[in-house]
């Protein structure tokens, strides 16, 4: 680092040597990637495809025409449209208030936003597991209110699996969302009124396409995550509801078919990856309109 | 009038949100004080016996342990690793440095469990078995991008032409870093280093293929426990981590600001 201090000097020098400096920056991280992200996951593909004399479709046959499987990847395809839908409805309105919010309300609300963000997610879904159960805090309040004489059964229910998965990831929901219509200048209502249009006019043709971005997010986020939990389906349903990600696990920890795995993983990773790249294009298609 | 109603919809939808998030953790904290193994809410008088059993589970100190040894090291090395590359690319003068940012947060979108058995046909192929290290650098994987991510957004907004300001004035080359663009990305460092400590605490889609008989993390043991012989202990242990994240939050807003970290965090 001596000759640094006399830039001047080394002038002609400088562009290279500073590209030099930037490589060397990068390096470690983007080799570490490299090796432990990139090769790996191409020596996934790979395994996903070879049989025992070579290239071989047949785990991929096996996930997509059998019904049973072809269920499976609805299971977990469904679980995401269930949660992404339901979070995107509490979330969008939720993200409006919490962006009007000031002071202690405001520190409240996020509090309330990033404390489940942090907590675990083993803890928040064994929590649900106690909330849930027959006799737990859920029918206890349905029974008082005198919805319901009878205890529902709803532990081990895709009713609890959507409950537990919404509860988890809304927060993935409401932050992107958050952050988009908080930068929004609340004199765009104002100077739509003025042109004349009703307050829904104003919210739908001017607010609306404002969040979109957000909103995308948000979506591509919730998607991905939902479609590919393995913790909440586990204990809020179990062996009831397979879905891509407990059938890898499977796959891999019991019946030793690691290429099935491996076959069901890119499936999986396909559509995490698909979900983000269509997002990606919708939110460059909303922000060059 | 419809103004009116909109914002009371969006009021009333926040803070049934808020309750409902909050509402496992309230549960969680309830349950570990009930007076009867079967997650009782702690009506007619409270128990504190389960947080005693805490320590006699078994192996769990050994699992904490590894827990907090993998947290701690993964943290440290992508907070190293990835704000240097975001360095490199904030500057410019990476070529493709644009390319390089997307890969480096690319893992985030990637399944936890295809990384996991990825890197598990990857380590067998290669013949690594070591049961830690291979934790340790599929950890690494998971926190890397977390700091990639955040610390790239932090430096795209800071003027590097501040240093170079700095060393005008006479400040040499570390100290210049050190009084000029250490403060500005202190609230990023942060933020970066406790999201990536959270995710690889948590994690357990990855760790699960990586295990072996005597190396298992706490998030792995906790499902084990919950999936074997679910009593209190266990929402005891739930509520001591749920107090430790709330210190950390509590520490983190003082330093940054919740709502900062909700710009950059995500």
């Amino acid at each position: 680092m001596t000759d640094a201090a006399l830039p001047l000097a080394k002038a002609p020098a400088r562009p290279s040597r500073e590209r030099l400096v930037a490589v060397a920056l990068a390096a470690p991280a983007v080799l570490i990637l490299i090796f432990l992200f990139a090769l790996p996951l191409a020596k996934l593909l790979a395994a996903s495809l070879t049989g025992a004399e070579g290239l071989t479709f047949v785990e991929y046959g096996k996930l997509l025409g059998t019904s049973f499987y072809l269920g499976v990847i609805w299971n977990s395809v469904r679980l995401a449209l269930y949660t992404t839908g339901i979070a995107l409805l509490i979330g969008y309105p939720a993200a409006f208030a919490l962006a009007r919010a000031r002071g202690p309300v405001r520190s409240f609300l996020l509090a309330c936003l990033f404390l489940p963000l942090a907590a675990s997610v083993i803890v928040k879904a064994f929590a649900w597991t106690i909330l849930l159960r027959s006799d737990g805090l859920v029918n206890t309040l349905l029974m008082a209110v005198g919805i319901t004489a009878e205890p529902i059964r709803m532990i081990f229910t895709e009713t609890a699996l959507i409950v537990g998965s919404v509860n988890i990831f809304l927060p993935f929901m409401i932050l992107p969302v958050y952050t988009v219509v908080a930068q929004l200048d609340p004199r765009l209502s104002d100077a739509a009124a003025t042109l004349g249009a009703s307050p829904v006019e104003a919210f739908v043709r001017v607010v609306v396409p404002l969040t979109i971005p957000g909103v995308v997010a948000g979506v591509a986020l919730v998607f991905s995550l939902a479609v590919s939990a393995y913790v909440v389906p586990t204990l809020l349903i179990g062996e009831r509801y397979p879905t891509l990600s407990t059938t890898i696990a499977k796959a891999y920890l019991l019946a030793r078919q690691p290429a099935f795995g491996a076959a069901a993983g890119v499936v999986l990773l396909v559509i995490a990856v698909a979900t983000v790249a269509v997002s990606a294009r919708l939110a460059k298609l909303g922000g060059a309109k | 009038m419809i103004n009116r109603l909109a914002t009371l919809f969006a009021w009333a939808m926040a803070i049934g949100a808020a309750l409902f998030l909050l509402a496992p953790l309230i549960v969680i904290a309830a349950a570990s004080f009930s007076p009867t193994p079967v997650f009782d809410l702690p009506v007619d008088g409270a128990s504190l016996r389960w947080y005693t059993r805490i320590g006699q589970m078994d192996g769990f100190w050994p699992a904490l342990s590894l827990s907090l040894q993998l947290a701690a090291f993964s943290t440290l090395l992508a907070l190293v690793l990835g704000t240097l590359a975001a360095i490199a690319i904030a500057q410019g003068r990476l070529p493709g440095a644009e390319a390089i940012g997307t890969f480096l947060v690319s893992p985030l979108m990637m399944p936890g469990l295809v990384l996991g058995i990825a890197l598990l046909q990857y380590f067998r192929m290669v013949g690594f078995n070591a049961a830690w290290s291979a934790l340790l650098l599929a950890h690494l994987v998971v926190t890397l991008p977390y700091v990639a991510r955040t610390m790239i957004a932090g430096l795209s907004r800071f003027d590097f032409t501040l240093v170079e300001a700095a060393r005008t004035l006479g400040c040499t080359y570390p100290g210049a870093i050190l009084k000029v663009m250490v403060p500005a990305l202190a609230p990023s460092f942060l933020t970066a280093g406790l999201f990536s400590f959270l995710a690889s605490f948590d994690n357990y889609p990855v760790s699960i293929f990586l295990t072996d008989v005597r190396t298992k993390t706490l998030p792995i043991k906790m499902l084990q426990y919950i999936e074997e012989a679910p009593d209190p202990t266990l929402a005891a242990l739930s509520t001591c981590i749920l107090a430790a994240t709330v210190v950390l939050l509590i520490a983190s807003d003082r330093l940054v600001g919740l709502h900062r970290m909700a710009g950059t965090g995500q």
